[in-house]
């Protein structure tokens, strides 16, 4: 265990290196938001009669694109992918083999610590940015609805990390992972409701999604915190979401082994 | 020493541009399946534009004055600029602020040709120009649904308008990529550029007026690139300041750019020192 506490120590040194780029890179991304929002904004604004689009009032619309502006922060992966595939390409994973420290483990606490820090940083950006946005800003309803959104930001942290985890994998297959995780990430994007809420979807599309586990990365937190879904169908969201990372890890192991019987490193 | 015979600048950059375009061609022939799967991926995230915009007016009948077909072509005339924009530089821009890490750059400023004009032509994005087709044929694609066609006039606007938003795109990112020069670790600013092509598929009727629209008509006109050539393109065109507007703000751009080019240049003391 000590070890790992080491590795998410050097991966907080590492990544403060980079706090202004983070804190750009954050700022930055709120302009396509603010653009975004406009939009929903007018669309609201010329709706005669009914004050709601697809079931949702424009407060809980806009509460929606930022609280998930607030889970992309503390889950998204930023180099984790990039790097991974450039360790298996350059034969840096030799030394993984070697050592008694484990490769997943070592990666989650690079992931986690990279997390931390970039949450901290952004935060100032996107706090002044909500703020700005108050009047139209949907606190949670009680303390334990933040504790279970909380919760469900933490298992969605752990499936994206396996999505990206394994996605980099198939540098042992491939020469360049580059354009398939773009791919992946195209349909994450809009899967995971990242572009906008997936119940605002044809039925249909929306129920085909649900069977995906891109819904679990930004739409559950989100519902959880808005509190669109309670009771018992947010437990059983709770179970999917678990089943997901579970069969995540799985399949991060799976790969990793398969991969690693494939592996001859490179000038070894 | 003189070199002999030297050929006039206007026969010599054409020349020196073809056989770029020769190399560029033979490096993306290399990697073909590379090729073709950096094409699906614009496909995909073009594809993804256009179902937003969608799954909005599965809710909406207008958007700020806008209806559907006229914001699909709206997302075409800016994935189109784009495009093109991606075809011509944004490799290339990319790259500036590595040239001036490994220390590249000093060999490019000892080359006998214009170094402005070498770093940023250097490599064509093939693969662009056919998601710039595409998107072009979602442009005619809508204009066919919304039953309009478009005078000689008005085709000939929106190419002017389109470059135009091209020289505004090219010069604000090379003005970008030239802090590299001060920081050298630029990559994060003209990444971060990337962010502002996103605003230009919003209709500009959903700004309202204040800072935020001020500064992205007049500063950084990331409203005006799409949304002046798509409104020529349907004749919704509120004034034809609007043109003057773009054509005066691409100019003043580029001119901004090439002053900082110059100052950056004369402050740079090479990779070494």
């Amino acid at each position: 265990m000590g070890k790992y506490l080491h590795v998410l120590n050097i991966g907080i040194q590492n990544t403060l290196v980079y706090r202004t780029n983070f804190l750009f890179r954050a700022a930055a991304g709120l302009i396509p938001l603010t653009g975004t929002l406009y939009l929903w904004k007018s669309v609201y604004a010329g709706q005669s009669g009914s004050e709601m689009v697809g079931g949702y009032t424009l407060i809980q619309m806009i509460s929606y694109y930022l609280v998930v502006t607030l889970v992309d922060a503390c889950t998204a992966v930023a180099e984790d992918d990039w790097q991974i595939a450039a360790d298996i390409k350059d034969g840096n994973i030799s030394q993984f083999l070697l050592k008694p420290i484990d490769y997943l483990a070592y990666r989650l606490c690079l992931y986690a610590s990279g997390r931390a820090i970039y949450t901290t940083v952004a935060l100032v950006p996107v706090a002044l940015f909500i703020f700005s946005l108050r009047n139209y800003f949907a606190m949670p309803s009680d303390a334990a609805t933040l504790g279970l959104f909380l919760v469900s930001t933490l298992l969605a942290g752990l499936l994206q990390f396996f999505i990206a985890y394994v996605m980099a994998l198939l540098a042992f297959w491939v020469l360049d992972v580059s354009t398939f995780i773009f791919i992946q990430f195209a349909f994450e994007y809009i899967a995971s409701g990242h572009l906008f809420p997936i119940d605002i979807l044809p039925r249909w599309l929306a129920l085909a999604v649900q069977f995906t586990p891109y819904p679990y990365l930004l739409h559950f937190p989100v519902s959880v915190y808005l509190g669109r879904i309670t009771g018992p169908r947010m437990w059983q969201g709770f179970a999917v979401q678990a089943a997901w990372v579970l069969l995540g890890y799985g399949l991060a192991r799976f790969v990793w082994a398969r991969g690693v019987r494939r592996y001859s490193a490179v000038g070894g | 020493m003189t070199p002999r015979n030297p050929l006039p600048a206007w026969r010599r950059y054409p020349l020196l541009y073809a056989s770029l375009w020769r190399n560029s061609v033979v490096r993306e022939m290399q990697f073909k399946t590379n090729f073709l799967l950096w094409i699906v991926v614009e496909l995909l995230w073009f594809g993804l534009q256009l179902a937003f915009m969608s799954v909005v007016y599965a809710h909406t009948e207008s958007i700020a004055g806008w209806t559907r077909w006229q914001v699909v072509l709206l997302v075409g005339c800016s994935h189109f600029v784009q495009q093109v924009f991606t075809a011509f530089f944004f490799t290339n821009l990319t790259e500036i602020s590595e040239h001036i890490r490994t220390g590249r750059m000093d060999f490019f400023l000892l080359l006998p040709v214009n170094t402005r004009f070498l770093i940023s032509f250097r490599k064509v994005d093939l693969g662009a120009f056919i998601n710039a087709a595409t998107a072009a044929g979602v442009i005619v694609f809508a204009l066919r649904r919304l039953g309009q066609v478009p005078s000689f006039a008005e085709s000939l606007g929106f190419a002017a308008m389109c470059f135009a938003g091209l020289v505004i795109h090219y010069s604000l990112m090379f003005l970008f990529a030239t802090v590299a020069f001060w920081t050298v670790r630029a990559q994060g600013i003209v990444w971060g550029y990337y962010n502002l092509f996103n605003i230009a598929r919003v209709p500009d009727g959903a700004f309202p007026p204040g800072m935020f629209r001020r500064v992205f008509t007049y500063v950084l006109p990331m409203i005006l690139v799409a949304n002046v050539p798509a409104r020529v393109l349907l004749g919704t065109l509120r004034s034809p300041w609007e043109l003057l507007l773009l054509a005066g703000i691409a100019g003043a751009c580029f001119v901004v750019s090439e002053l900082a080019w110059r100052l950056s240049l004369r402050h740079y003391a090479g990779a070494s020192s």
